[in-house]
């Protein structure tokens, strides 16, 4: 081959490798994509079943329950408007606290019980996280006005 | 009295800034020597009264001065003197002084180490390094101002974020920012090329060691928070794929697009153009990474402060810098001419290679860190993309850069056969296989077909980089060794040190939540954790419930663990100090939780193989690097240099 026809098959073979990298990047970025919902999202039946997704709100106070010496924990998020009942089991992030904004990942049980894989830890205490901050905010928007 | 002079010292900077912003650039453009002579006198200028004000801010920080807002945030009388030293770049305000005085120091070094470069080109240079530290040191004064006072001042100060109170928190941030600040260098090399119409082999062993410097502070920044992560976030991850961590990645991997791509300009006179693409890219993406992390669109514990009017400023900035070093280049570009061909077996097909597979794997962790933010913006719903997304798309780009790496070392410039590549590669693929195939099944057990894959990668990354060293050194024939030659072998056999670190540690690590008594013994991994207690100690700002384990293998006592759980007094904050103990081939790692009733408590087990290799990876990386700086090519450059002021001055 001379030289210019090297470096046309380089060429294509780059943009064949460039074109179908790109293509299952993008297939698997949809399937990756994790979506957030609030309670009242979650009560209006917008959360997919049997899909892995994130839920957010404020820890209700007193909602926190668990069995002596267990790591399984029951706890309620909240956006003020609707509840979603929350299970956890493992340890917990350092910043978890009722009355405190959280973030949980994972899907919908049969009993409506919300099973949560990850529960997100935060760096600040007064932090809120923006979804959860826009959630309650969309909740209740006559309080805050 | 004390912190306005520190703001008089900034403002006197930005003054200095502005004129090596200015008149070098327009006397390099107008043949006006005495234009270009305020270059270096300017930045020394700028460095002196930079150095004052971080001066100024760290007295401030050391003699508890909470009359300054800054400080009363992110400091207490109660905090010990090194992590006062330290929190001064533990906050927004703080660290943006702190990238303009890491810019001044770079400044400085390339103006006192550019005396063999004809003066018009370093003072293009120096010029747009000015453009570069004039906007920082605007932004720094008009949104970010760290010597605001707080009248009346605070009694004590709120004290630093627990997280930073860390020794790894004293060398981290100054090395992320050297690297970071560093990719400015190569960028006004490439501008002031673009500038002047002429790019050759010279520009490109200029450029290279500069590169080289940054490329390595990155690599140890970048490292030094990835085991900071490890260790003090508590729960063991070593990456998350956290944007901010995104943010800092990408210029690195940019720059080691760039570092290859040089090496092909400096000895082929080649590549050109792209070149200056990557130099541009690298420092954009660096300024990306300041824009994501300071503007508060992205929350974590880097994330300081949230703040529109910094994000539009900074957005402001990327877009003038990169918009119009993109621009000078669609102009210039054409005028940077290739001094040669090469064959597709050559050397730089494979460098070509790396480099298109490097920025594949750039664009998409910068797809996988903008995608979310801009699909929330649009009011798409709010979404992120998961850790496995971003594995998935780097291991397809890197795995077969790690493939290419083995033989693009031992393939010749412009054009090879076949035939003795393959010869000389026989037993560095042999020993890949095998050891990629045994090591796996027979020491760890069966596994997936991807840890297989790659640790025979590692191995053949490792095995293909010691070819050279090993034949030059114990059979004694071969090409002698250059420092940079011997360079190149170090820092690939680190990347296959690192590739088999990050393979064992991810396809064997064993994680176990468990609930434990005092009393119990819980098996894991092989060992024995036998829970002895938990009692209370007193730090000096903090009170901790310190677990009391010992690790135990087949009944032999290894050592004693003894996590903790503090509580820093004044934030509040509760906090998990992991205990690791730390052999090469393993970490265990026991992490308490929080207590569940009846005496128990929750902890995190973790038994990690090999992710010391990490750790050492990284070092040998960055150590080829410093050996390739120290190549004798560019210590005659400086030795020619040394000639010529001796003549200037003789004269």
């Amino acid at each position: 081959m001379k030289p210019r026809q090297q470096r046309m098959v380089l060429i294509a073979g780059v943009l064949i490798g460039v074109v179908v990298a790109v293509g299952f990047g993008f297939r698997a970025f949809q399937e990756n994509l994790s979506y957030f919902f609030s309670p009242s999202d979650v009560a209006a039946g917008k959360a997919p079943a049997g899909r892995s997704f994130r839920l957010g709100g404020m820890v209700v106070n007193d909602s926190v329950q668990r069995e002596p010496g267990s790591l399984t924990i029951d706890f309620t998020v909240t956006d003020f408007a609707n509840t979603v009942p929350v299970r956890y089991t493992g340890v917990l992030p350092d910043l978890f606290k009722e009355g405190k904004g959280v973030v949980v990942r994972g899907q919908t049980g049969a009993d409506g019980r919300f099973v949560a894989q990850e529960v997100i830890a935060k760096h600040d205490e007064n932090y809120m996280p923006p979804e959860v901050k826009g959630a309650i905010e969309k909740a209740r928007p006559v309080e805050n006005q | 009295m004390i912190p306005e002079i520190g703001q008089f010292a900034l403002v006197l900077a930005l003054c200095l800034a502005l004129v090596q912003a200015t008149l070098p650039l327009l006397g390099a453009a107008l043949g006006r020597t005495e234009w270009m002579a305020l270059a270096r006198p300017a930045a020394a200028g700028q460095f002196v009264f930079v150095t004052i004000a971080f001066g100024i801010l760290e007295y401030a920080f050391l003699t508890d001065d909470f009359s300054v807002e800054f400080v009363a945030q992110h400091s207490n009388s109660a905090l010990p003197a090194f992590y006062k030293f330290t929190a001064a770049w533990g906050g927004h305000e703080g660290s943006m002084l702190f990238w303009i005085t890491v810019l001044a120091i770079w400044t400085m070094a390339v103006a006192a180490f550019s005396r063999s470069q004809p003066e018009e080109f370093v003072s293009r240079v120096l010029g747009v390094l000015g453009i570069v530290s004039a906007g920082i040191v605007a932004f720094a004064l008009l949104t970010s101002n760290p010597f605001l006072r707080l009248l009346p001042a605070v009694a004590d100060g709120n004290d630093l974020n627990p997280l930073l109170q860390d020794p790894g928190m004293i060398i981290h941030p100054p090395m992320l920012y050297l690297g970071y600040v560093g990719m400015s260098v190569p960028f006004a090399f490439a501008v002031a090329a673009l500038l002047t119409g002429r790019l050759d082999k010279n520009w490109a062993k200029w450029t290279r060691p500069w590169t080289v410097a940054a490329w390595v502070m990155l690599t140890c920044g970048i490292t030094l928070g990835s085991w900071w992560s490890y260790y003090e976030l508590g729960w063991g991850g070593w990456w998350f794929w956290d944007p901010v961590e995104n943010s800092s990645f990408m210029p690195w991997l940019m720059a080691t697009a760039l570092l290859h791509s040089l090496a092909v300009t400096e000895r082929r006179g080649i590549f050109k153009s792209w070149t200056v693409l990557l130099a541009i890219g690298a420092f954009s993406l660096s300024l990306l990474g300041t824009f994501l992390t300071r503007s508060g669109v992205l929350i974590s514990v880097h994330a300081f402060a949230a703040d529109p009017t910094r994000g539009l400023f900074i957005l402001g900035i990327l877009a003038l810098f990169s918009g119009g070093a993109l621009l000078l280049y669609a102009f210039r570009a054409g005028r940077l001419e290739a001094e040669g061909g090469f064959k597709l077996m050559s050397r730089e097909s494979f460098l070509m290679a790396n480099n298109i597979l490097l920025v594949i794997a750039t664009a998409s962790v910068l797809w996988g860190t903008l995608g979310p933010l801009i699909i929330t913006a649009l009011g798409l719903g709010t979404i992120s993309v998961g850790v496995p997304w971003f594995n998935m798309m780097f291991l397809l780009s890197t795995l077969p850069l790690v493939a290419l790496l083995g033989v693009g070392m031992h393939t010749a410039w412009k054009q090879m056969l076949a035939a003795p590549l393959l010869r000389r590669l026989r037993w560095p693929a042999a020993i890949a296989v095998v050891a990629g195939v045994a090591a796996p099944v027979l020491v760890y057990g069966a596994t997936s077909v991807l840890t297989i894959v790659a640790v025979a990668a590692g191995v053949w990354v490792c095995a293909s980089a010691l070819l050279d060293p090993v034949r030059k050194l114990v059979l004694r024939t071969g090409a002698p060794l250059t420092r940079g030659h011997l360079g190149m072998c170090l820092a690939h056999f680190g990347v296959g040190i690192f590739i088999l670190g990050a393979t064992m540690a991810s396809g064997y690590n064993l994680e176990k939540d468990v609930s434990a008594k005092p009393g119990d013994t819980i098996q894991a991994g092989g060992y024995e954790f036998l829970f002895r207690g938990v009692h209370r100690v007193e730090g000096p700002n903090f009170v901790a419930d310190e677990g009391e384990f010992e690790l135990r293998r087949g009944g032999k006592l290894i050592t004693m663990l003894a996590p903790q759980k503090r509580v820093y007094r004044v934030q509040q904050n509760p906090m998990t100090e992991a205990a690791i103990d730390t052999k090469p081939t393993r970490d265990v790692f026991l992490a308490l939780g929080e207590p569940l009733g009846n005496d128990a408590w929750s902890l995190r087990i973790q038994v990690k193989p090999m992710i010391s290799f990490l750790w050492f990876g990284a070092g040998f990386m960055a150590l080829g690097g410093i050996l390739a700086i120290t190549d004798r090519r560019y210590r005659q450059l400086r030795q020619q240099q040394t000639v010529r002021a001796q003549v200037v001055g003789a004269a």
